[in-house]
């Protein structure tokens, strides 16, 4: 076995005789996977979808060949008709290693789970055990084969329609990836999905491809971001007007939405703030009293375009009066003092019953009963059918809440180019300096809060609709830990990251429900790990990679090189 | 004419301790004048309470005849007063030219500021080869080179420079307070505060000696390096 890293990309040809055997195990590998995965995995057909038919591959033995193929392909770069191509940029040997791991886990999963759900293994068929034989000959040929020197892949230029087109096919890969990782019902195929889906990504990482598609991204940031809207809004189309996954998307983009505001405040501030829920809430709260439930307390019940800048102004306005006493002293008494607002907006809510104070919350009930949204003419709770698919009330919130998303990351990353967000790196690299330098250091620190109010309190008017009621207990402190969390989790100071922190951060614990007790605790667990193993976040904002890697000086310059490029 | 700077009986207060005590000076445009004294004479409380980041409890400050000491820091900057504080305070983990960028933070002549960018490159030069580089990652004496343009990207009438050459090598001091006659030469008047005596005087053309507060001594620099106490309490002349 050689671990050599120092062999130049030109001796690829001339390698150790020992690893003869290697490149045909691995084909051997995947073979043997491809095959299994056409042969019947288990006898029980309830168990994880149907794998029970013979030449009609099931859900997760597509996802198999998938594995395979894309196994084949890295095989076929280190030897064989890619070589010459590819071969030298990607790091095949790594990709194979993540990928033989990545799927022998997977399959040792699928037979735990068959073995666990069916009274024993006697349930598996032969063809499991034939994919993971294949899955176990790759994993060994993969560790046989050569690590090799390589060309950086993030300078690798290829015309700007493959780029685009990496682009499109990734978005795509994406779209069908969470329809059907949402569409499995049962807990162990969406373990065994997720686990395939990671081991992908590992993959992507290992042989380079990842950073080379953030580079491209980067590349073109429009495109993606165009594309990631398109994928978004088609998601609705593939669900054939179910409800079930509809409700758990709206919940998601509520989510992802308030913590991309929380992320102005920061990620781009830098300010602690741990009692971001409360301005959602007063959103909320401000949009259930206005509204047309027969349990509303105030007896106005404007159009909701009015009522969304009255919860979003409110918002702002609390924001104003928690963040201006509180802005002028340092970092530790913002979090102590908006972690107490947190508690003071949950308990107000609570006693504004009529009793321990005015009638306008109705205490511990809360408010139900809010009526759909209605704009206009149109009414959010009637399905609609396009294109011969149903679109169900959680449809329709769900493209207003794009909408919303959208409108969020736009306010973002304008503020984030422009010579306001400029002030926030200052502040949150050295507010004295920053001050000397003639940047409103006061100002611009409310700013951010109330911008992060702002747009907490506008998602919060939509909230209350789509949740059809509000209650004091929605707004507890947990929430506003979690939304950090998924900034932290994501990426502080990014939007793909934040996303995709939000995303995880609410999908799973919704799709792993039998988890739900234990589910603080795997946060907590994650959290401790990510801290441990990428302190930045799953997608790292390149200032932020330089803050915990300060020792790294070549990581440095070229990181900074890149921010320089950009300013310019 | 009217000087470009007038401090006049400043007092400035950390609580019930009284840092600088009715304090008056002033700055000629076009001159350097250098502030000297000792560990906590109130040089440093002086430039902070100027660029307006700490409030006087008495007295006024003057810029280009117009008082300044209740106006917000970040619109002293604008006025044309820029303060490169004590300890250099750069922002060490941007690279040099995002420092020099942040360093015209006020200005929004875009075309004019990367103009700016490359004067501050030809000042100093190590600056340019090094414009990608984490500021954190320098030594001091380019640290200093650094916060000093930096504090010029903002375009001052006046440059105050706090402790320019504190923990400097005797090179790196020498090849700083030349580009403070360089800086006067393109016309900035500067305001300097030196523990450094000897070299603060050379180049100045009016210093104030401050002690426990107060202004003890004043007068050109050739007078105050002739000055006996000065010699015996800063130079270290018997």
């Amino acid at each position: 076995m050689s671990e050599v890293k120092t062999q130049p990309a030109d001796s690829v040809v001339a390698q150790p005789a020992e690893n003869r055997v290697a490149w045909p195990l691995g084909i051997a590998g995947v073979v043997l996977l491809i095959a299994g995965s056409f042969l019947s995995w288990s006898y029980d057909r309830k168990i994880l979808g149907d794998l029970s038919i013979i030449g009609n591959p099931g859900g997760l033995q597509r996802l198999t060949i998938i594995g395979a193929v894309l196994s084949l392909v890295l095989l076929l770069a280190v030897k064989g008709p890619l070589t010459s191509k590819i071969g030298p940029w990607l790091d095949a040997a790594l990709g194979l290693r993540a990928f033989g791991a990545g799927l022998t886990l997977y399959m040792v999963l699928i037979l735990v789970a068959i073995g666990t759900e069916s009274d024993g293994l006697i349930n598996v068929d032969p063809g499991a055990y034939i994919s993971l034989a294949g899955a176990i000959l790759l994993l060994v040929s993969s560790r046989l084969l050569p690590l090799r020197q390589l060309n950086d892949l993030s300078k690798a230029r290829v015309a700007g329609w493959a780029e685009i087109l990496a682009i499109a096919v990734t978005m795509a890969a994406i779209l069908f990836g969470a329809a059907y990782a949402l569409g499995l019902t049962d807990a162990w195929s969406f373990i065994v999905c997720l686990v395939f889906f990671a081991t992908v990504v590992t993959v992507m990482f290992r042989t380079g491809t990842l950073s080379w598609f953030g580079h491209v991204a980067q590349r073109h940031k429009k495109v993606l971001t165009l594309a990631a809207f398109v994928v978004a809004f088609f998601f609705p189309f593939t669900q054939n007007g179910s409800d079930a996954n509809m409700s758990i998307a709206t919940q998601v983009l509520i989510f992802a939405a308030t913590a991309m505001g929380l992320n102005i405040v920061v990620g781009l501030a830098g300010l602690l703030d741990l009692g971001y829920i409360a301005f959602l809430g007063s959103g909320a709260y401000v949009a259930a009293m206005l509204s047309e439930s027969a349990f509303a307390t105030i007896n106005w019940h404007p159009p909701f375009p009015i009522v969304v800048l009255l919860g979003a102004c409110t918002a702002a306005t609390l924001g104003l009066i928690i963040g201006s006493p509180t802005l002028r002293v340092s970092g530790d008494y913002l979090a102590i003092v908006t972690l107490g607002f947190g508690e003071i907006f949950r308990l107000t809510m609570f006693n504004l019953d009529g009793t321990n104070g005015p009638l306008l919350t109705n205490g511990p009930n809360g408010i139900p009963g809010i009526p759909e949204l209605q704009i206009g003419g149109f009414n959010f709770g009637d399905p609609h059918t396009i294109a011969g698919i149903e679109l169900g009330r959680f449809s329709n919130y769900y493209f207003l809440l794009l909408l919303l998303i959208g409108f969020v990351i736009l306010v973002f990353s304008r503020l984030n180019d422009s010579r306001i967000g400029r002030g926030w790196v200052a502040i949150r690299e050295d507010e004295k300096a920053a001050e000397a330098m003639g940047v409103n250091v006061f100002g611009l620190k409310i700013l951010a809060f109330a911008i992060g109010a702002f747009l907490a309190g506008l998602a919060g008017t939509i909230k209350a609709h789509q949740d059809v009621a509000v209650s004091p207990d929605q707004y507890i402190f947990l929430e506003s830990a979690f939304l950090l969390a998924a900034i932290v989790l994501g990426g502080m100071g990014t939007i793909a990251g934040v996303l995709l922190g939000a995303t995880i951060l609410k999908l799973l614990p919704e799709k792993l429900r039998f988890f739900s007790e234990y589910r603080l605790l795997m946060f907590g667990l994650l959290l401790v790990l990510m801290m441990r193993f990428r302190p930045e976040g799953l997608v790292a904002s390149r200032r932020r990679q330089l803050e915990f890697h300060e020792e790294d000086e070549e990581l440095a310059v070229a990181i900074e090189s890149e921010l320089v490029e950009e300013a310019r | 004419m009217t000087a470009l700077l007038e401090i006049r009986d400043l007092e400035v207060a950390y609580g019930k301790i009284v840092a600088v005590k009715r304090i008056s000076f002033s700055v000629e445009q076009g001159q350097v004048v250098s502030l000297i004294g000792t560990n906590g004479a109130g040089k440093t409380t002086t430039l902070r309470t100027i660029s307006g980041l700490l409030r006087p409890t008495y007295g006024e400050i003057l810029f280009q005849g117009q008082r300044i000491d209740q106006v917000p820091a970040h619109d002293i900057v604008t006025m044309g007063l820029a303060h490169s504080p004590e300890g250099r305070r750069i922002f060490p983990r941007l690279s040099v030219e995002e420092n020099l960028r942040l360093g015209a933070f006020t200005r929004n002549d875009h075309a004019a500021v990367r103009a700016d960018l490359d004067a501050a490159y030809d000042l100093f030069p190590i600056l340019g080869e090094r414009r990608k580089q984490p500021a954190g990652t320098f030594s001091g004496g380019e640290q200093q080179m650094l916060a000093m343009g930096r504090a010029m990207m903002s375009k001052p009438k006046l440059l105050m420079l706090d402790e320019p050459s504190m923990g400097l090598s005797p090179i790196m001091m020498k090849r700083i307070m030349s580009t403070v006659t360089e800086l006067q030469k393109q016309g900035t008047t500067i305001l300097l505060v030196e523990q450094n005596a000897q070299a603060a005087l050379k180049r100045a053309d009016y210093g104030y000696v401050l002690e426990v507060g107060k202004i003890v001594l004043s007068g050109t620099g050739r007078e105050l390096l002739s000055n006996d106490e000065v010699r015996k309490a800063y130079l270290g002349e018997d």
